[in-house]
């Protein structure tokens, strides 16, 4: 007979190993999945981990790449692992990410077709307070009125996307672009561009900047007495208060960080890869962040690791997919295995299996 | 290992492209799609127009497809894994893809584009669309005969040329057969989401419409329909026969292959040049599907005389006397609308109410 057996306390070793069984078990799930597709699974995982890093013919271009799709979510993650520490659930990064994005994107249209240096600062500030003011709008009504905020970040997820697509259409068109919706791209636009810092690294300044929120973030987490707090609240509530913790001003603080992280992830992501504000500029890197968060198990270093894996199925799974022939749903589905089996792998890490007879209290 | 740089790397792909055409091997023909290959509608259609395409050349050419790739910079890396690949043609088909394949095309000048629906071009890009609003014709005439409410839904995907104008060219032709006729348009802003899809046409429905047309790409709309009795929805993109005879009386169908086969030839022969296609009903690029018999006898035949007519090129579906939706003059009597014109269209005519969201 198996029963579970609670540990006393959370084994580190697992907690280090979890994630390595989780992507080993995927790769054993997702390649069952793929010969029942009838395709090679050896060729479908080589594909998706090996080539990207190392083909002679894509790796020059997809390396970089793996640093251009990682760096939202890095950026993103970062900022949702502080609240999910804390118990605050931030579901709403990509609306954050958008209204960042419109923001910053805004602020810099309206001064079109100015050549000042000052631009591209300004448009950076504009989009972190977008995210952040989009964020304080879930964190002010928890702590004036208890609501919940994973239902109000989510929700306001689909008000930002019908506020992007009203304003690519109206008040951001191009009005050179010949009645068609999309913003002046910004990408082109010197003033306004985020490009690669050193060509041919991938390397722009979101990337930058998540990789400083990574270093921030660890000595926050390790040093800082906020940090302290975060960490206290989310594994004693009771202790936290008795130590003086004020819940609600954390709220307004994990809020307003991953909001302002979310929204410079767009920023960025709007004056460089993606260049324009069209109707559909978001693409679920909000989403796809929390994955990332969790996978990284909520530690800074952990969240750079799980970002350039992520990102590596990525792009490995669109080699992979026109490539091999392998249907986009069956890299989506390979994709949520990931994290299915971390969350199912993670009961390791409380708990411990023991074989044999349950001995009956006499 | 080696640093390369990306258009070193592009290089040496195209010169060893260029010597692997003369040794008979396949030419690679790219594929880069909005929706699953399977959605039942636009996406499907291209995608099985390039099937058609491959069995028509057999082992000459190797298809690669890239199934539901985002607008925006997801799609930029498709089409640069693929030039990287080897490919010689790539068919990006969605109107989004436009400056992405821009972007890519100027570095990889050895291989050819060709982007559907847009309206940028350049040395090795050329673009091809369809003139849909002739079918849209058909359609609003058979709709203004069969509306009972005179209410006709409408469910419009994004405020871009490409559906007003199909959204006018239905209407013009409901009201002339139908002068009570009144639109009610619903803007989905997606091309392909069949929860959305199926949600506006259930709100059209509850408004009184008793005939939903639908420039998204899902059949969501007309399983939708099929709830209620009487209602009335028209194929898109592809024939969605499998919902015949009601409520789906009637489609437009793109027909690609064709002048996939023309393309892919014209690669292989080496003459491959820009082009600005735009084909209709005459070309058989715009297909009406077979209208059912749901449609009386009569309308049927008078869809069938317009559908003559319109690919005769003796009758076109903005022909003036017509107006604008602010009342003023747009084309008069007898005057038929220039391509300028009709490509960067912005305006409802005269009739419609609501507003082009801006």
């Amino acid at each position: 007979m198996i029963a579970l057996e609670r540990r006393p306390e959370p084994s580190r070793a697992w907690q280090y190993a979890t994630p390595l069984l989780a992507v080993a078990l995927t790769m054993v799930a997702g390649g069952l999945m793929f010969a029942a597709l009838g395709k090679d699974p050896f060729a479908a995982i080589r594909t998706i981990f090996w080539d990207p890093l190392f083909h002679p013919q894509f790796a020059a271009f997809s390396r970089p790449q793996l640093l251009v799709k990682a760096g939202p979510l890095i950026l993103i993650a970062i900022g949702l692992s502080l609240g999910f520490r804390a118990g605050v659930w931030n579901i709403g990064a990509e609306g954050q990410y958008i209204v960042g994005a419109l923001c910053g994107a805004a602020a810099g249209l309206a001064l079109y077709p100015s050549d000042s240096v000052l631009i591209f600062p300004m448009m950076v500030l504009a989009g972190a307070l977008g995210g952040w003011a989009w964020a304080m709008i879930p964190a002010i009504l928890k702590t004036r009125f208890n609501t919940n905020e994973i239902l109000v970040s989510l929700l306001l997820v689909y008000v930002a996307e019908n506020l992007m697509a009203s304003l690519a259409v109206g008040a951001l068109r191009n009005p050179e672009g010949g009645g068609f919706p999309g913003s002046r791209n910004l990408a082109q636009w010197d003033a306004a561009s985020n490009p690669e810092l050193i060509a041919g690294t991938g390397m722009h300044w979101g990337v930058a900047a998540a990789f400083i929120a990574v270093i921030l973030a660890y000595v926050l987490l390790a040093r800082h007495l906020t940090g302290f707090h975060i960490r206290l609240t989310g594994e004693a509530p009771r202790a936290a208060r008795f130590a003086g913790v004020s819940p609600a001003r954390l709220v307004i603080f994990c809020l307003g960080v991953s909001g302002a992280l979310a929204g410079l992830a767009g920023l960025f992501e709007v004056t460089g890869p993606a260049g324009q504000i069209s109707i559909d500029f978001n693409t679920g890197y909000g989403f796809t962040a929390i994955i990332v968060a969790f996978l990284g198990r909520l530690h800074p270093v952990g969240i750079l690791l799980a970002g350039l894996l992520m990102a590596l199925t990525y792009i490995g799974g669109e080699l992979a997919s026109f490539m091999l022939g392998i249907p986009a749903a069956a890299i989506q589905a390979f994709q949520g295995m990931l994290l299915f089996f971390l969350l199912a792998v993670d009961v390791l890490t409380n708990y411990r299996i023991r074989l044999g007879r349950r001995e009956v209290a006499g | 290992m080696q640093r390369r740089t990306l258009l070193g790397a592009a290089a040496a792909l195209a010169l060893t492209a260029g010597g692997a055409l003369a040794q008979d091997d396949p030419l690679k023909v790219g594929v880069v799609l909005v929706g699953p290959k399977t959605d039942g509608g636009w996406s499907q259609h291209h995608y099985d127009s390039f099937v058609k395409m491959q069995e028509h050349f057999g082992d000459s050419v190797e298809l690669v497809v890239q199934e539901s790739v985002p607008e925006g910079a997801d799609a930029e890396r498709v089409m640069t894994q693929m030039a990287l690949s080897g490919a010689d043609l790539i068919f990006t088909t969605s109107f989004g893809y436009m400056d992405p394949t821009i972007n890519v095309a100027q570095k990889f000048p050895d291989v050819k584009f060709e982007h559907a629906t847009g309206y940028k071009t350049a040395e090795n890009v050329s673009t091809y669309s369809a003139r849909f609003y002739e079918g849209r014709a058909i359609q609003g005439h058979i709709a203004g005969k069969m509306t009972e409410s005179n209410i006709i839904g409408y469910i419009a995907s994004y405020p871009i040329p490409e559906v007003i104008r199909g959204i006018n060219s239905a209407f013009i032709h409901a009201k002339k057969v139908n002068p009570d006729v009144e639109f009610r348009i619903v803007w989905a802003f997606t091309w392909f989401d069949p929860a959305k899809e199926a949600d506006a046409a259930k709100a059209l429905i509850e408004q009184g419409a008793d005939v939903i047309l639908q420039h998204t790409d899902s059949t969501a709309p007309h399983a939708e329909a099929a709830k209620t009795e009487g209602i009335i929805t028209f194929g898109q993109a592809a024939d969605m026969a499998e919902y015949a005879p009601m409520p789906r009386v009637s489609s437009i169908i793109d027909n690609w292959a064709p002048y996939y086969i023309d393309r892919v030839q014209a690669v292989i022969d080496g003459t491959w040049e820009t082009v600005e296609t735009w084909d209709g009903i005459d070309t058989g690029m715009v297909g009406i599907g077979e209208i059912t018999d749901a449609v009386p006898a009569e309308v049927r035949d008078e869809a069938l005389a317009m559908k003559e007519a319109i690919a005769a090129g003796e009758y076109h579906p903005f022909t003036g006397p017509l107006n604008k939706q602010d009342g003023t003059a747009w084309l008069a009597e007898g005057e038929v609308a220039d391509d300028g014109t009709l490509l960067g269209m912005d305006f409802y005519v005269e009739g419609l109410s609501g507003e082009i969201p801006n």
